[in-house]
């Protein structure tokens, strides 16, 4: 069970001809896939299209009824290389996954499908992880459409506009005998709007019946000389095809007077923030009419040369507003005004800049600093000469403080780091290499654990070059997710072949939890679906690792530091792993909060565990804090004049999973914390006990409190 | 040809869309609250749009929702689907530094944005970590949000919310309906809340405070300066010692009393009367050297480290701590436990041969800490985890024990290492009171360094001689007490000393 559970929402997903859906970017997608006959569906989570996998999930039992397979890849490239399916027979597929770093994975897969051409419909849903909110390198999915050929989608923000481009995305590529990119930004995929729907459509040839007659064609194939005749294919016969699709079906939109001195091209994903700015100018109305004449690119790939010397006719400049770098559709549509002869002047990333998300503000001021070199006078004067100064408001940049993400209250993943922390702390520090996953916030202050992040189950694997050992062994980290992506061959693989001496650890949280607590090999849930409960371990010791160390309670900090201590240090010469399990708390307490709640209400026993801080115990030096950093580990002020610094105070949303307690213990910080376990519907035998203690207790310190002075009330 | 096209003025119906933003921790249910926004919106007859980030933000990190709507016609509105600075009309911050972020990317601005803000705290890992005062200046953000919003609205919506049993997004909800920044009325928002059909009535409960408090405002309890000293009790012979003990409080300069009397409260908890007898005669003997000059800030400031020191944590006085009567009750309240519950504790103690050899009789610790054989035997005897379950008998027993040595501690090793290094450190802080007054207050101040136990304590009083050592550096400079106190500061930045090492190589640099 994902993080989030669509069960509720998959319903809207039986909608029909006359229903209005109503709901989020990423539902629309799944509906607009189920309304367009899609054959089969896959692909490999993480933001922004975790979501879209899920609804995949939670929607299995509809695409059941329609026969439609739904596959949860085991990676990126697993996910297009099912597209293979396409290539013989005329069943559309769909996989999505994350851009870029999906796309980068993915690319094997995809530059193999684009050789050999797809018969049905192929569409790769690219969620583009880019600006603010996104969680990886900063880069474009554009160059893999136009070093593989393949077309790239990147739609109007709203639903309408979605949802016909999967129907657009499919036409198109059967058209043209090529898979198609349908492109949504981060915020197009949680965009929330309204579509009209339509009844769902069982796909014409299902891959149950296609599988009952075989098909092969040794011309698909990827060898020489049909990858050569591939790639003249491409030039001369799909991508033409292409063009006279998308101009014949006007996939691609004009917006404004068919008569003026300017124009803007446009990405399609960008409209309305480009929209925004000419509402602000008083250039557009609340509808999106506008002044200056829009070129709405819904296809960014190819880009039609007829089609925008006829936007360019009788316009002397031309604004390109392209996000991201390099400024590929400007320097393409570039070339076609060079070819053509023409001479109206271009404008692009000289007044928007060149890197960076074009937010609301970017966009203003480009889209100002381009009409006031083309077309001054329309600006409004206040625009053209502001003389209102703003108020000063205060410079809070040295105030506020950044707030990456971290561990969640509770993560499992924190006494790892904990104990690791320890172990440097005791031998030094060592060379550690990161991977993909929560884990990667190990490497955030307070632990700093982990100095680079290579890809997804490449943590030991970039730490090849120091798997001939010296003076300290290495360590990297991986996590279940990524060993099951790629890490089992790229990384431990890589490790045992090549002899390594080096120390891995594998962070196991039952989930690919950072994406949103997808289900995995090693999860350790029943999934009628899904074969689950395959132990890394086993998979560690089938690849030839002998030197295998399982903690199966990773709260056990001492455990921890114990056992990488005895990597680091053991005679055993080859790689060492460790396996450190625990479940991932986001998940778990959904798992078992309302199971508790409801056994406290049935009245049975139910023990509930929560950690505090004896204030005056406290000294207020924070070390607990520099091997912790939960969220529920917090700080506060005591009004005694005595004390300068705030001391250590755990809040109400601790959920006790020992992690304090463990740190004060194996780093032997102090002696203020403490768990209380709260114990609902004790038994009578208990309550007994409780009492007979009670009445000893309170007698001993009534006697001790009549010989000593005592301040009244409670000490804070 | 010089044709000139008419000025523009904006559509009035794009200045009619209302544009929302609500900047959030991660897991503090942004998108809950985002989701009734929208679901009152659509009832209402409004267009809407809602975008938000998932991804890693929401593991605790800074996130943002957005929310457009505007009413609706027979033709859809283009929205944005990002606020843009100085385009928003309402903010709605989760907590106070989340308040100041909003503030900083331009999302508040005096010509239109309600501004609607927990004034509470979520602190990042930044602030907690360092081994000072690392808390962000949260009257920095109340300022600015003064001068930015045009209407503000700031409470703790947090406090609000949890005391009804609900979560911060049903108060801000409130909050939002209260402040009149949507055109819709009370009883619309409380539909959205029962749409939703989620723990509807404490949402319903939370929803109405943080209603009144952008109605009628919270009026924040104002702190007095300086809480009322807790009051003694105790048997007759105790008292009054205790009531002698306030006479000699009473007798000395105005401006040291209150300092005095909360250090004397502590070294009287710490031990007995006679203890605290000896706090004041080190009080007494350095207002001797003071005088009214600087208003006696030295005195002032002894007396609080004096006490501090004097009241050194050691085994006795944790042991005596986690048995007290008031403690169970504080604990017990903490947790929200009933009286149908049972509480059981668990303390983390982990003894090492340092402290063991601390509690024993002074000469034999010194003989046992110099003899590395015998230290290495105590750890073998004494340093594990231990888990002491204090509801049980045995454990309580045993601390209640430890508790009552009271009377030996004054013999233990630990109190004589602890007096001698105050007695040096007193001696140290009073050397060049008359040639450099306000050093002095600095030296005194650095006791401030020492803290934590075990290593953490180690650590804490190796800082704290490294500073203290570098007024002989810094004598007869005439910023030495302001070399004196950028060196304790960065004494407190960081665990390992860095900052410290850094600042005490500049020092080096201009001696």
């Amino acid at each position: 069970m994902a993080e989030r559970s669509f069960k509720a929402e998959v319903k809207h997903l039986r909608k029909g001809d006359g229903d209005v859906f109503t709901g989020e970017g990423i539902l629309a997608l799944t509906k607009a896939l189920l309304e367009n006959g899609v054959g089969y569906v896959g692909g490999y989570q993480g933001a922004p299209i975790s979501h879209l996998m899920d609804v995949l999930a939670d929607a299995e039992e509809l695409m059941d009824e329609l026969g439609v397979r739904f596959t949860a890849n085991a990676s990126e490239a697993a996910a297009a290389a099912m597209l293979a399916a396409s290539v013989h027979y005329p069943i559309r597929g769909a996989v999505t996954f994350k851009g870029p770093v999906g796309v980068n994975v993915a690319s094997d897969a995809l530059a193999n499908l684009c050789s050999s051409g797809v018969n049905g419909g192929a569409l790769i849903i690219v969620g583009e992880d880019y600006g603010e909110g996104s969680s990886i390198m900063q880069e474009r999915s554009h160059g893999f459409a136009m070093k593989s050929q393949f077309w790239m989608l990147d739609p109007r923000p709203n639903l309408p506009s979605i949802t016909k481009a999967v129907k657009d995305g499919f036409e198109l590529s059967e058209a043209s005998n090529t898979p198609v990119m349908l492109m949504v930004r981060i915020r197009s995929c949680h965009v929330t709007g309204s579509f009209a729907t339509k009844d769902n459509v069982p796909p014409p040839l299902t891959v149950k019946e296609a599988i009952a007659k075989p098909q092969s064609d040794f011309k698909r194939v990827v060898l020489p000389p049909w990858s050569y005749i591939h790639e003249q294919d491409k030039i001369a016969k799909r991508w033409p095809a292409a063009e006279k699709f998308i101009m014949e079906k006007g996939l691609n939109e004009v917006f404004g007077p068919d008569k003026a001195k300017l124009g803007i091209v446009v990405q399609g994903g960008m409209y309305n923030g480009l929209i925004r700015s000419l509402q602000r100018l008083g250039l557009a109305d609340v509808f999106g009419h506008t002044e200056v004449p829009i070129y709405c690119l819904n296809v960014t790939y190819p880009l039609v040369s007829d089609e925008f010397h006829a936007f360019c006719a009788g316009k002397e400049h031309v604004l390109v507003v392209e996000e991201g770098q390099p400024e590929h559709i400007e320097q393409h549509l570039a070339s076609f005004l060079y070819r053509g002869g023409k001479t109206l002047k271009l404008y692009g990333k000289d007044v928007l800049p060149m890197a960076g998300e074009y937010t609301g503000q970017v966009m203003l001021d480009g889209v100002t600093a381009f009409l006031r070199q083309a077309a001054p006078d329309i600006l409004m004067g206040q625009v053209r000469a502001p003389n209102q100064e703003q108020p000063a408001i205060l410079d809070l940049s040295k105030t506020v403080p950044i707030r990456p993400p971290g561990f969640c209250t509770g993560c499992p993943e924190r006494p790892i780091f904990a104990g690791m922390k320890l172990v440097e702390q005791e031998l030094g520090k060592s060379q550690i290499t990161a991977d993909i996953g929560c884990h990667l916030f190990g490497s955030l202050p307070p632990f700093e654990m982990g100095g680079a992040t290579m890809g997804y189950g490449l943590g030991p694997a970039a730490n090849a070059a120091f798997d001939g050992g010296g003076e300290r062994r290495a360590i990297s980290i991986l996590g279940d997710g990524g060993f099951w992506h790629n890490g089992l061959t790229s990384s431990i693989g890589n490790m045992v072949f090549n002899k390594s001496d080096n120390v891995a650890i594998i962070v196991d949280n039952y989930y690919s939890a950072a994406t949103g607590g997808q289900e995995i090999l090693s999860s350790r849930a029943n999934n009628n679906t899904k074969m689950t409960q395959n132990p890394i371990g086993a998979a560690l010791k089938g690849v030839g690792v002998e030197w295998v160390r399982q903690i199966d309670h990773t709260y056990d900090v001492a455990k921890v530091r114990d056992t990488l201590k005895e990597a680091l240090t053991t005679d055993f010469k080859g790689p060492k792993v460790i396996v450190a399990s625990s479940e991932c708390m986001l998940n778990k307490q959904r798992r078992e909060k309302p199971i508790r709640n409801k056994a406290i209400k049935d009245g049975r026993r139910v023990d509930v565990p929560r950690f505090g801080v004896d204030s005056d115990v406290c000294t207020g030096d924070h070390a607990c804090i520099r091997l912790s950093g939960c969220p529920s580990l917090s700080l506060k002020r005591l009004d005694d004049p005595l004390r300068d610094d705030p001391i250590a105070h755990i809040d109400q949303t601790c959920v006790g999973c020992g992690n304090c307690g463990e740190v004060a213990d194996a780093a032997v910080l102090c002696p203020s914390f403490y768990r209380a376990d709260v114990v609902h519907n004790p038994s009578g035998f208990e309550r007994l006990r409780a009492g007979a203690r009670d009445k000893v207790i309170t007698w001993l310190q009534r006697r001790r409190d009549a010989k000593r002075l005592r301040l009244e009330g409670s000490p804070t | 040809m010089n044709f000139v096209m008419p000025e523009k003025t904006p559509d009035a119906r794009v200045g009619q869309i209302i544009k929302l933003a609500v900047m959030a921790v991660g897991g503090q249910g942004g998108g809950v609250l985002t989701a009734w926004i929208e679901s009152l919106a659509r009832a209402q007859g409004y267009e809407c749009q809602a975008t938000s980030v998932a991804g890693v933000a929401q593991r605790t990190g800074s996130t943002i929702y957005y929310v457009e709507m505007t009413p609706a016609s027979d033709q859809m509105p283009i929205f944005a689907l990002a606020p843009s600075g100085g385009d928003v009309d309402v903010l709605i911050a989760s907590e106070m530094m989340e308040v100041g972020r909003a503030i900083m990317r331009g999302f508040v601005t005096p010509d239109r944005t309600v501004l609607i803000g927990s004034t509470h705290r979520a602190l990042a890992v930044s602030e907690k970590m360092t081994p000072g005062d690392g808390i962000a200046d949260a009257d920095e953000v109340r300022a600015a949000a003064a001068i930015a919003a045009q209407e503000l609205i700031l409470a703790d919506m947090e406090t609000l919310a949890v005391g009804q049993g609900s979560v911060i997004s049903a108060s801000l909800f409130g909050a939002l309906a209260g402040s009149g920044a949507l055109p819709f009325e009370r009883a619309a928002f409380e539909e959205a809340i029962r749409a939703g059909g989620k723990g509807v009535d404490p949402s319903l409960r939370a929803f109405a405070v943080g209603f009144d408090a952008a109605r009628e405002g919270i009026t924040e309890a104002e702190t007095p300066l300086l809480e009322p000293q807790p009051t003694m009790l105790g048997p007759k012979v105790e008292m009054d010692k205790w009531q002698g003990l306030l006479t000699r409080v009473i007798a000395l300069p105005d401006p040291v009393q209150q300092m005095a009397q909360a250090g004397l409260t502590k070294a009287v908890d710490f031990q007995d009367c006679a203890y605290g007898g000896t706090y004041l005669d080190r009080l007494e003997g350095v207002i001797a050297r003071d005088d009214a000059d600087h208003d006696w800030l030295f005195s002032t400031t002894a007396a609080k480290y004096i006490a501090n020191a004097m009241a050194y944590d050691d085994i006795i006085r944790v042991a005596d701590l986690k048995t007290r009567a008031p403690r169970l009750a504080r604990i017990k309240d903490e947790m929200g436990a009933r009286d149908a519950n049972l509480v059981e504790l668990t303390e983390f103690f982990h003894p090492r041969a340092e402290e063991v050899a601390s509690l024993m009789p002074a000469k034999m610790g010194a003989k046992w800490e110099s003899n590395p054989k015998r230290m290495a035997l105590l750890n073998r005897l004494f340093n594990k985890g231990r888990r002491l379950r204090t509801h049980t008998l045995r454990s309580f027993l045993m601390l209640h024990f430890l508790g009552g040595l009271k009377r030996y501690r004054l013999r233990t090793r630990r109190h004589k290492v602890e007096v001698a290094h105050l007695e040096r450190w007193l001696a140290d802080s009073l050397k060049q009171l008359e040639r450099d007054y306000f050093l002095s207050v600095e030296l005194l101040k650095n006791r401030r360094l020492v803290k934590g136990y075990s290593d953490t304590h180690v650590r804490g009083l190796t800082k704290f001689s490294t500073v203290m050592n570098a007024a002989a550096l810094l004598d007869g400079r005439d910023d030495a007490a302001d070399w004196m106190n950028r060196l304790r500061e960065a004494a407190l930045q960081d665990p390992e000393g860095k900052a410290l090492d850094g600042a005490i190589e500049t020092v080096r640099s201009f001696v």
